[in-house]
C-alpha cells in the first residue's frame, strides 16, 4: 500500500513538473510578454488618428495635416497658467526657426468640451499665434483623441462647479509629416524655446538619412533592440 | 554753474517725462517692515477668462520667518497664493495652507509655473499695458496694496511690463527673452 503512494506521489510530481516545464518553454518561446522590439512601450503607441472640430465648424481630421510636422498640445481655454505660457512658448519657438517655420503645424485640442466650444478655441489660441489652429469636439471625441495620444485630463477637485480647473499632461507632440510620433517637447519641464527650435531644426534638416526614425535621440536604437 | 544749474534740471525732467511716457507701467519695488517686494508684474488673460495670475519677488530681510496671503483684488472676487509643481507630466496647482512663507533672508519668487498670485473669478479681463492692485497681508510684516503692471499673454517674464520698452514681435528676436528663463 505505502508503494503504491509512493508511485503515485513520484507521478504526481513528475507530471507536475513536465508541465510547468512546457509552459517555461512556452513563455520563452514567445518571449515571456515583454515589449514589443524593446521600445519604450509609448514609443510606438502615442498619437495617431482624431475628428474634430476647428473654429469655423468645419470637420478636422489628422489626416488633413499629412505632409506637415504637427505640434500638437492639450489643453483648455480656463487654464490659468500652463496653457498661456505654452502656446506662447511654442509661438516663440516657431519665430526661432525661421524659414523651418511653416513645415510645422501647431494644434491646440482642448480638453474641455463643456466650455471650450470650437469657436472660444479658435478665438482663444488667435490670441497666441495666427497659426495655431484650435480644435474642439464633443466629449468622445476629446476622449478618442486623448486616448490615441495618452493624454491624461480630468476636473481638479475641489475647484468651483462653474469655474472648474483642469489637470492634464502638459506634452506637446511632434507628429511626422507621415503622420508617426517622432518626439515630444516639455516647455512646461523648463525646455526652452531655444532647446525646442534646436530639436525641431534637426528633425527637419536630418544630418543622417536614419535620423527621423529613431523616436527620441535618447531613446535606444531600433537595431539594439533586435538583437534580443 | 549756477547758470547752467536751471538748463540741467529741466533737462532731467524732460528725460524723466519722456522716459515715464514710453515706459508708464514702470513697475514699482515695495517696502513692509522686513518684507521688500521687486518687480510685481501681471499677465494679461484671455478673453474669456475667469481667472487670473500675478508674479513678484519676496525678500525678508528679516530674523523671522513670515508669511504672506493674498487678501483682495479690484480685479477678482478672490485671490490667493498658489504653488505649482510637476507630477508625472501634469501640473499641480494647490493653494498655499497659511500663506507661503518666506524665511528669514530669503527671497522668493513667484513666477509662471511656479508660486503665483492667482485671481479667482476674475471681475474684468486683465489687458497687457494695464495695471491692477491686490492686497497681501503678510502675518508679521503686515498689509500691502501692490500695482501688477500687466505683461503679455503668456509671457515668462515681466518685459514689456517692467519698463522694458517695445516688446518684441513673433518673429526673429522673440526667444531672447527666455534666455535666463530656467
Amino acid at each position: 500500500m505505502l508503494a503504491i503512494g509512493r508511485v503515485k506521489g513520484w507521478l504526481a510530481i513528475s507530471a507536475a513538473g513536465l508541465a510547468a516545464a512546457a509552459l517555461i518553454t512556452f513563455w520563452i518561446l514567445v518571449g515571456f510578454g515583454r515589449p514589443s522590439e524593446g521600445l519604450p512601450p509609448s514609443a510606438g503607441a502615442i498619437g495617431g488618428s482624431f475628428e474634430l472640430t476647428g473654429a469655423d465648424g468645419q470637420r478636422v481630421s489628422d489626416r488633413d495635416f499629412r505632409g506637415k510636422w504637427l505640434l500638437v498640445y492639450f489643453g483648455y481655454t480656463h487654464c490659468p497658467d500652463i496653457c498661456p505660457t505654452t502656446l506662447l512658448d511654442i509661438s516663440q519657438t516657431l519665430g526661432l526657426l525661421g524659414d523651418d517655420a511653416a513645415r510645422f503645424q501647431p494644434l491646440f485640442i482642448s480638453i474641455d468640451p463643456e466650455r471650450d466650444t470650437p469657436q472660444v478655441v479658435g478665438e482663444y489660441v488667435k490670441e497666441f499665434d495666427d497659426r495655431i489652429i484650435g480644435l474642439a469636439g464633443t466629449p468622445e471625441e476629446i476622449a478618442s483623441a486623448a486616448k490615441a495620444y495618452r493624454v491624461f485630463y480630468a476636473k481638479e477637485e475641489g475647484t468651483d462647479a462653474r469655474n472648474y480647473l483642469m489637470q492634464h499632461t502638459t506634452f506637446v507632440y511632434v507628429m511626422a509629416p507621415d503622420g508617426r510620433y517622432v518626439t515630444l517637447l516639455s516647455p512646461t519641464g523648463g525646455q526652452t524655446p531655444e532647446a525646442m527650435a534646436g530639436r525641431l531644426r534637426e528633425l527637419v534638416n536630418p544630418v543622417t538619412a536614419g535620423q527621423i526614425s529613431s523616436p527620441t535621440s535618447a531613446g535606444p536604437a531600433p537595431s539594439a533592440a533586435r538583437e534580443r | 554753474m549756477s547758470s547752467a544749474a536751471p538748463g540741467k534740471i529741466l533737462r532731467s525732467f524732460a528725460v524723466l517725462f519722456v522716459l515715464a511716457s514710453v515706459s508708464p507701467t514702470l513697475a514699482a519695488e515695495y517696502d513692509v517692515g522686513s518684507i521688500h517686494i521687486a518687480q510685481p508684474w501681471a499677465r494679461a488673460t484671455p478673453s474669456g477668462a475667469t481667472t487670473g495670475a500675478a508674479y513678484m519677488t519676496i525678500t525678508n530681510k528679516g530674523a523671522t520667518p513670515d508669511r504672506v496671503n493674498c487678501v483682495s483684488s479690484d480685479a477678482s472676487a478672490q485671490c490667493e497664493i498658489d504653488s505649482m509643481t510637476m507630477e508625472g507630466g501634469v501640473m499641480k496647482m494647490r493653494a498655499v495652507e497659511g500663506g507661503l512663507e518666506i524665511k528669514p533672508g530669503q527671497t522668493v519668487t513667484l513666477e509662471p509655473s511656479s508660486f503665483h498670485v492667482m485671481f479667482v473669478d476674475l471681475k474684468r479681463p486683465l489687458k497687457q499695458g494695464q495695471t491692477m492692485k491686490a492686497t497681501l497681508k503678510f502675518d508679521k510684516a503686515g498689509t500691502i496694496d501692490v500695482e501688477y503692471p500687466i505683461a503679455r499673454i503668456g509671457a515668462s517674464a515681466p518685459g514689456a511690463a517692467a519698463g522694458g520698452g517695445s516688446m518684441k514681435m513673433q518673429g526673429s528676436g522673440g526667444g531672447m527673452m527666455q534666455m535666463d528663463k530656467r
